[in-house]
């Protein structure tokens, strides 16, 4: 792949007086949708309905954005699904027309909103790589002086003739990363591209991307993934409503985002509603992890083996009964497990400010495999239960050696009897 | 240092470098001209063969039944030919009418300029033309038609279908994106305009059957003024007088304004459209 973008007019990368400013400035930006309540898709319906009032709902995708990002820097943008992430990043690939303000792009862009865009199933790989670097913005000469290094780097040499539809979806994956990254291109926009493929080939394109920016490229990187932010991101931003929350270091717009997230998960999980974690809380969660019988964090959990949750709570205020609770959650956000010391009624005592504690739930591991999250919590005791902290970053993986067809593989016999 | 305002910054009909414009273009007009070509086994065949049998029955018909090529030579050439100009401009605005809805993901995530999307439906429609322009001289030369350089008048005939149907490739698509029922209207417009024009008929049919004033009036109709140039070109002879003789200077002007006009508007609306059809789409 260096070959592909050692190649020439990028060879040295001596900092120009232009690569001091910033990539990407996005001044007051604003995006608006407006979406009709009563949508005429037909000329007929519109004749037919002359004066049916054509109102419509607006829809505040982008609202007043603003944020300067260096060249050189992996940026987050994260927020939920509806937070206007992904259309900031359109309006910045110039796919979307803004509204209001002002976008600076200085470099060259490479949007892979989505990777394999514009592939076609009845072409070739040859074809269509050399199509989609044309989309890209190449030359027809350069996309097929590149075609070598890019069909080496998605190892695909004995397949290039072959039809896309015949490729399998891990070999589409790789091609299309392959076919997006090779654009000489200052700026990258990724749109949780890298949620695809396997891990290990997930892990190439990281490297890659690591790689591009330590030569200086800049990567605007959407994502939920609040690990991957915090693994390859230099800054964050979080994005609400349209609206910038925050920019900060990648851990701290992880912890909010999981913060802000954590109302939502609970009232999914079926968990009393409760505001948002205070600023101060009187106790907060410092770690929840999970933990091997040595005592050590453990990533991994063998099914039928007795598996352990560990959380250290630590007090500011005089604080009476609280109420521990932790909660696994699978990858589709679906609550397995939950439990909490309220609910089981174990008294819990008075903690004094300045005091830790560390929670143990213990449980024989009868999950069917697959990662879980953990997410734990400490609140207020009585009705309506008032929450002081949340804490959801740690997952483990459970390991069997059979496949489980539900959400637990409880131990169980099978009898059969004739007659 | 690319630095642009926010209006000038969105996507729009043409970017601003000409170069990816056109490669763009012709690269997805080949594309899709390969496809349909080296997609089956005999793909060239296939796609001669509607017009080829489109041209068969209606040759049979009206030359054996209604005798209504009788008494005009070369009727055949002149019907194959018509036929093979107005597939031409059927396919290119029939299949531009949903181009831009069929590329919607290319739309929503990919910037390029807009406008390569109709150009390119209605440049694969021009190769499929110089295809099927091969059988017409084959024909035309069986059918005993001698060659003669009147034949290269056919290219700005030609050159009038392409930039009509181009014109009307960019309104509907961009019309398309609005309203759904664009498709289905312009199935009936160009059926009834396929009967209009003189095609399985010469355009002085009008003026035997209705008087000299609708010859005119047939003339006003484009496809009529470039069919009845195109049979002058091709065939020529007292049976395929020119446009201008037929009509007159006025509506052969007209039809040519006609043409220009469809273009423009086409153009300036496709324009007007192209930064918010991603997201109207």
């Amino acid at each position: 792949m260096s070959a592909i973008l050692s190649a020439k007019g990028h060879a040295d990368r001596a900092p120009s007086p232009e690569s001091k400013s910033p990539a990407v400035t996005v001044i007051h930006v604003s995006k608006t949708f407006r979406l009709p309540h009563q949508r005429y898709q037909t000329l007929k319906e519109r004749a037919l309905h002359p004066w049916r009032s054509r109102t419509f709902d607006v829809l505040r995708a982008v609202q007043d954005v603003s944020i300067e990002i260096p060249a050189g820097e992996f940026f987050g943008i994260v927020g939920r699904n509806g937070s206007g992430k992904s259309t900031l990043l359109k309006c910045l690939a110039g796919i979307y027309d803004i509204d209001e303000g002002e976008l600076k792009i200085n470099g060259r862009l490479s949007p892979f909103i989505e990777l394999g865009v514009g592939f076609n199933p009845d072409l070739t790989a040859r074809d269509n790589v050399i199509i989609n670097g044309i989309m890209l913005g190449l030359s027809r000469k350069e996309a097929a002086e590149r075609f070598d290094d890019v069909i080496a780097f998605a190892e695909l040499e004995e397949f290039v003739d072959l039809k896309l539809k015949n490729y399998s979806s891990g070999m589409y994956v790789r091609l299309a990363f392959a076919t997006a990254v090779q654009v000489d291109a200052d700026i990258f926009l990724i749109d949780e591209v890298l949620a695809v493929g396997d891990a290990n080939f997930q892990q190439k394109c990281f490297d890659e991307l690591t790689r591009l920016q330590r030569a200086g490229r800049t990567m605007l990187f959407v994502t939920h993934d609040m690990g991957a932010i915090e693994r390859f991101c230099d800054r964050a931003m979080l994005l609400e409503r349209g609206r910038v929350v925050a920019v900060d270091d990648p851990a701290s717009i992880a912890r909010q985002y999981n913060q802000r997230n954590f109302r939502r998960t609970r009232q999914e999980l079926g968990v009393a509603d409760s505001e948002l974690p205070p600023e101060n809380p009187a106790a907060e969660v410092h770690d929840a992890v999970f933990e091997s019988p040595t005592g050590e964090v453990a990533i991994t959990s063998t099914q039928g083996e007795p598996c352990t949750v560990r959380m250290d709570v630590h007090f500011t205020e005089d604080v009476d009964d609280p109420i521990f609770a932790i909660a696994l959650a699978n990858e589709s956000g679906q609550a397995v497990f939950s439990t909490n010391t309220d609910a089981q009624r174990i008294p819990t005592g008075h903690f004094a400010a300045g005091e830790d504690a560390s929670v143990r739930l213990r449980f024989d591991n009868w999950l069917s495999p697959g990662r879980y999250q953990l997410i734990a919590s400490v609140a207020r005791a009585g009705f309506g239960a008032d929450l002081f902290d949340a804490h959801m970053s740690n997952s483990i993986i459970v390991l069997a050696d059979k496949p489980g067809g539900g959400l637990a593989d409880l131990p169980h016999t099978l009898r059969i009897e004739r007659g | 240092m690319t630095t642009r305002a926010a209006n000038a910054y969105g996507p729009s009909a043409f970017g601003s470098d000409a170069r990816r414009f056109l490669e763009l273009t012709t690269t997805l007009a080949r594309s899709e001209f390969k496809l349909r070509y080296f997609g089956s086994a005999l793909g060239y065949v296939w796609s001669l063969m509607r017009p080829l049998l489109f041209f068969g029955v209606l040759y049979l018909f009206f030359t054996q039944i209604l005798h209504v090529g009788k008494g005009v030579p070369h009727y055949g050439a002149y019907l194959l030919a018509g036929i093979v100009l107005w597939n031409y401009f059927g396919e290119a605005t029939g299949t531009a009418v949903n181009c831009l809805v069929a590329r919607e993901p290319l739309l929503r995530k990919m910037r390029f300029p807009r406008m390569v999307i109709p150009l390119s439906v209605s440049l694969t429609a021009l190769f499929n033309l110089g295809m099927n322009t091969i059988a017409v001289f084959i024909f035309a030369l069986a059918n005993g038609v001698a060659p003669s350089v009147r034949w290269l008048e056919l290219i700005p005939v030609a050159a009038g279908f392409v930039v009509l149907a181009t014109g009307f490739a960019m309104l509907l698509s961009a019309a398309y994106v609005r309203a759904r029922d664009v498709a289905p209207i312009w199935e009936v417009v160009l059926q009834a305009w396929f009967y209009c024009s003189p095609i399985m008929y010469l355009a002085t049919k009008y003026g035997q059957e209705f008087g000299r004033g609708f010859e005119k009036l047939a003339l006003v109709n484009p496809p009529g003024m470039l069919l009845t140039q195109m049979g002058h070109a091709l065939i020529g002879g007292p049976s395929f007088p020119s446009a201008n003789t037929a009509a007159g200077t006025g509506p052969v002007l007209a039809a040519v304004l006609i043409i220009v006009g469809v273009f423009v508007v086409g153009w300036a609306f496709f324009i007007r459209e192209a930064p918010r059809l991603a997201e109207n789409l």
